[in-house]
């Protein structure tokens, strides 16, 4: 058996190179899944919405 | 010219004379002089060495009792005062490279002499051995006999001597990792130059500084049905209980951690810490949720997007992880989380 992985990170070069195969761009290097220049509810919001991005790629057929 | 080095020859069942792979079973022995490829050795030694024993064993036994098989080689070594072991070469067989390299490595740690193998870069015991031991790259075809043990030969005279030994290139050997000062003609910019120009000539050039080496991995099926999924949250940004019990390495990590979120709604900052050298970790410590997303997890788990956020949270500081740690910690996440029935993760790195 083996596991998909969705990778969300800022640095998307390296995590290619690494060889990464599903890869979501962050809210940043300092706030991954987060926005600290939101509102609380926006960036609750934003955060939900990279995790919906994420648990898409890992239904993707590759 | 100094006194004859003793050379110890180590085989596999096959070029021992034992038998094929029938034999494979068969345990640690020892024979006296040169046997098989054992004559070719002798002939590159010339007068500089001489072939005084012959270890063997069989590929399958060693594989399934490396432990006792290596005690026992190295009992029958030691027997023979020698200066220098040669083992292989094991071109393409990977059993066989194993075992060349694991008793290398024995021989120059506990007996203290110079060892040498060679293998095919493609041989399995070039992975596991090459930064530890000596590998002349043989490439895969056991025609090149000859020039290959006058390579592993030549090799192996200078390192029992104690002469100095040549970059990879030189001596051809596969190589070892190991970085060394040495003048160099022009300085640094010039040299840089050098290659970019050759580089764009279409010339040859050689960096100095080759970057690691990636193995494309191979995708793994994706999640078929979400709703019956379990899902788990894994990080690299140091996300570490309060305090840090565990002094978990903020950077050049050689461990993960596991941390509880069974029946937890959020990450409390005032429970869980983020420690990390390599970010500014203030907005993350401020709110964990920054970093990893349990607060939304758990919403969607509750909505029945899929059917279970996974009880623990695995972490790491990944700063400057060196890769064979980083594939190290990775694959013991792996497998921790096949174990607990995850299908499926959300790694989040910063």
């Amino acid at each position: 058996m083996e596991i998909p992985v969705v990778q969300i990170c800022t640095m998307i070069p390296v995590a290619k190179e690494v060889g990464s195969l599903r890869v979501i761009p962050s809210g940043g290097i300092v706030s991954p899944t987060g926005n600290p220049a939101l509102a609380p509810n926006e960036e609750k919001e934003f955060r939900r919405n990279l995790v919906l991005s994420a648990l898409r790629a890992l239904q993707e057929e590759l | 010219m100094g006194k004859k080095v003793r050379v110890i020859h180590y085989l596999n069942q096959f070029f021992a004379q034992v038998g094929g792979e029938e034999k494979g079973g068969a345990g640690p022995g020892v024979k006296k002089g040169a046997v098989g490829p054992g004559r070719v050795l002798q002939q590159a030694l010339g007068d500089r060495g001489e072939v005084v024993a012959t270890l063997f064993c069989g590929d399958n036994y060693f594989a399934e009792n490396q432990e006792k098989a290596t005690e026992k080689l190295l009992q029958y070594a030691a027997l023979s005062d020698p200066d220098l072991l040669i083992a292989g070469p094991a071109f393409k067989a990977g059993r066989y490279g194993v075992a060349c390299g694991a008793i290398c490595r024995a021989a120059q740690e506990r007996l203290r002499i110079a060892a040498v193998s060679g293998m095919d870069e493609e041989n399995a015991g070039t992975a596991l051995f090459r930064k530890s031991v000596y590998i002349i790259n043989s490439g895969s075809s056991a025609a090149r006999m000859a020039p290959i043990l006058q390579r592993m030969s030549a090799l192996g005279i200078k390192l029992a001597q104690g002469a100095p030994v040549g970059k990879p290139e030189e001596e051809g050997y596969i190589p070892r990792g190991i970085k060394r000062n040495e003048f160099a003609a022009k300085p640094p910019a010039e040299r840089a130059v050098d290659m970019l120009l050759a580089k764009i000539r279409g010339d040859p050039f050689k960096t100095e500084i080759s970057a690691p080496e990636f193995h494309p991995i191979k995708p793994a099926k994706p999640i078929r049905d979400l709703a019956s999924a379990v899902i788990a949250l894994v990080t690299d940004g140091g996300l570490v209980p309060e305090g840090n019990p565990q002094r978990m390495e903020p950077g050049r990590p050689t461990r993960f951690t596991a941390l509880a979120v069974d029946g937890l709604d959020r990450l409390d900052p005032d429970k869980f810490d983020v420690n990390h050298s390599g970010f500014d970790t203030a907005y993350a410590n401020q709110d964990p949720h920054r970093l990893v997303p349990l607060d939304v997890a758990r919403d969607l788990e509750r909505e029945g997007v899929f059917r279970k956020l996974h009880d623990t949270i695995l972490a790491t500081g990944g700063a400057h992880a060196a890769v064979e740690n980083a594939t190290r910690i990775g694959r013991g996440m792996a497998e921790r989380l096949k174990t607990e029935g995850v299908d499926g993760v959300i790694l989040t790195s910063t």
